[in-house]
């Protein structure tokens, strides 16, 4: 193994990185408790810069859900807590607000496995999304054509039952409705899940049109680290509910812990599992 | 021709019975559709409802007996009357009232839990309104008398009189309920259809968590369904309160309404219409028809009997929502 890798570790540089600006959400330390008994998150901290897509990366049960749902204050209807740390969003802190309030100032969350309303029309649901809107009927339908010329399928599909829609419209359909409520920050919880490799591309790319044309910032969760390393800006790695490393995309995609583990590429051939162990021991904590 | 004329004049007055179905069974429709929750306690609102109805029109003093019993007071009355239409607006206010509590109360605190919990929950309200609404107002009969036209229709009598050569006797009461049930379930149709609300009610029946992250107030919604629910229970207990008395038994009509939903579908206005039309139409002629040959007294069962043939071969009713699953 490596000897360097103690300390080729990417450090919190990214954040005056040029592309991105200021922070607009910062996550600081929190756990999270769900039922008074289940620890999931022993302390998270991220930060979302504006106009970046900063990717939230890590396997099954990492906690990278639970992160989303923290932020976007949807836990409190899952028995969840934030038991201890802060989140603010443009200096202020969220974490009292509800759902509600939090669409009004801008944050909205696309959950796992779409969630669109099935028994509504397309159109209906992206008519939903503009729900803490007090804008007129004109702007709203402006901004319909709008979602529409992101996203052509769904234009093709908009009478369609979204219950009947293939799983990528279906998805195109839960980010669409969330861009209706003219939102500066989506949280986006693993928009590639079930979708074909070729789709999952279609969906990354017109996130990448949304954040450069439209201004929006991503916090995007991905098991798909390959995906979401190649439109990221900066991205983080949460495993067991902590966050192991963080860096820009670049840097991550580099590096030899990321490529052997999440990347599946090695310089040294297959490795057995008496590595992963090793390197679960060695893993660095950040807080 | 004779059978003939005799069957139709069931029939109609099974068509009038039968709106009258249909108006319970929107009211658990309103609430199913928008929350998925089978309020079980839909029935026990539209006795809770009369009750007030009467009670504010009477001018009872509310807990009377309590107040006896505990101060040996013995008013039971004001002593004053009001006018049916002030007394129809403060019940419906009531009625709103009782839709906030039971979000305060009990929903807001079983937000994203399973149905069955929500389920039982309804059941427990169920009970408390019941033993609140006769300790509100006392558990004696009372007359429901708000001005609503009542006795046979002459004109219906003399029309068919002339017409067939037999005057069909129809009650007055049941035309005009059937004509306020059809105006209020083709204003409910509208709205959940093409209002922006109905939009939002239908979005929350198909997915609380969606509807959360998109900034939809649940807490709202259920309000509002709950007051249309109080209001739908209002409209259903001053008709059947008028025909038969204010009692306990009224809130017994609520079991005519599942056979309704059973037929028509859990989520369609439409389908707790065309169910309750179907069942009062079906319960009396099958009475009329084959009542003679096995002994009678068919009405209390046929209702279910038809729901469960359609349980076999259309089971989400004659409209309700298919249950959508791609494969």
């Amino acid at each position: 193994m490596r000897a360097d890798r103690q300390d080729g570790l990417p450090t919190m540089k990214i954040r005056d990185s040029s592309a991105i600006g200021e922070t607009l959400l910062s996550v600081n330390n929190i756990e999270v408790i769900y039922n008074h008994v289940i620890l999931v998150l022993k302390g998270v901290s991220l930060v979302v810069c504006e106009g970046g897509i900063t990717a939230l990366l890590g396997g099954n049960g990492a906690g990278k859900t639970t992160t989303l749902k923290a932020i976007s204050n949807l836990l409190k209807s899952e028995r969840g807590e934030v038991t201890k740390g802060s989140i603010l969003y443009r200096g202020q802190t969220i974490q009292d607000l509800s759902p509600a309030e939090l669409v009004r100032r801008g944050v909205i969350q696309v959950m796992e496995g779409r969630h669109c309303f099935e028994h509504l029309t397309i159109e209906e649901n992206l008519l939903t999304g503009a729900y803490t809107r007090k804008d007129t009927k004109a702007e709203i339908r402006n901004d319909l054509e709008l979602v529409y010329g992101y996203f052509p399928r769904l234009k093709e599909r908009r009478r369609a039952q979204a219950g009947y829609t293939s799983g990528g419209e279906q998805q195109m359909c839960a980010i669409g409705r969330a861009l209706m409520s003219r939102p500066e920050t989506i949280l986006l919880d693993e928009p590639s899940m079930g979708l074909a490799p070729q789709l999952v591309e279609e969906i990354f790319t017109i996130l990448r049109n949304l954040n450069e044309q439209e201004g929006v910032s991503f916090l995007l969760a991905e098991q798909n680290t390959n995906m979401a390393l190649q439109y990221a800006h900066t991205g983080y790695i949460l495993e067991s509910g902590r966050i192991v490393m963080d860096g820009s995309a670049k840097e991550l995609r580099e590096n030899p812990d990321i490529k052997e583990f999440y990347l599946g590429m090695s310089e040294s051939g297959r490795k057995s599992f008496r590595n992963v162990r090793s390197y679960r021991r060695r893993k660095r904590w950040l807080r | 021709m004779q059978q003939l004329l005799y069957a139709a004049e069931v029939s109609l007055n099974g068509l009038t019975t039968g709106v009258l179905y249909s108006l319970v069974a929107l009211g658990y429709v309103l609430i199913f559709k928008s929350s998925g929750v089978f309020n079980y306690s839909q029935g026990v609102m539209v006795l809770f409802a009369a009750l007030t109805l009467v009670g504010l029109q009477r001018g009872q003093v509310p807990f009377a007996h309590l107040w006896t019993a505990m101060f040996g007071t013995h008013t039971y009355f004001f002593g004053w009357t009001l006018a049916p239409a002030i007394a129809v607006i403060l019940t419906l206010g009531i009625m709103v009232l009782l839709a906030i509590l039971v979000e305060r109360l009990i929903l807001k605190h079983l937000v994203n839990q399973h149905p069955i919990i929500l389920f039982m929950a309804t059941i427990g309200l169920a009970y408390f309104i019941e033993g609140f609404g006769d300790l509100l107002w006392g558990s004696e009969v009372k007359k429901l008398d708000i001005g609503l036209p009542v006795g046979i229709s002459e004109t219906v009598e003399a029309w068919t009189a002339e017409w067939f050569g037999y005057g069909f006797f129809i009650d007055r009461l049941d035309l005009f309920a059937g004509l306020v049930a059809a105006v209020l379930v083709g204003l409910l149709t509208l709205l959940l259809r093409y209002s922006q609300l109905g939009r939002t009610l239908r979005a929350v029946a198909d997915d609380h968590q969606a509807a959360l992250s998109v900034g939809i107030s649940l807490r709202l919604v259920w309000v509002f369904v709950w007051s249309a629910a109080g209001f739908v229970a209002l409209v259903a207990g001053i008709m059947w309160g008028a025909k038969s008395g204010v009692q306990f038994s009224l809130s017994l009509i609520a079991l005519k309404a599942l056979p309704v939903l059973m037929l028509g579908g859990f989520t369609s206005i439409r389908g707790a219409i065309v169910g309750g039309l179907i069942i009062g139409v079906g319960e009396k002629l099958f009475d009329f028809l084959a009542g003679p040959i096995i002994g009678g007294a068919t009405e209390n069962w046929f209702a279910y009997v038809l729901a469960l043939a359609f349980l076999m071969f259309r089971p989400q009713g004659l409209f309700g929502e298919k249950i959508i699953e791609r494969v």
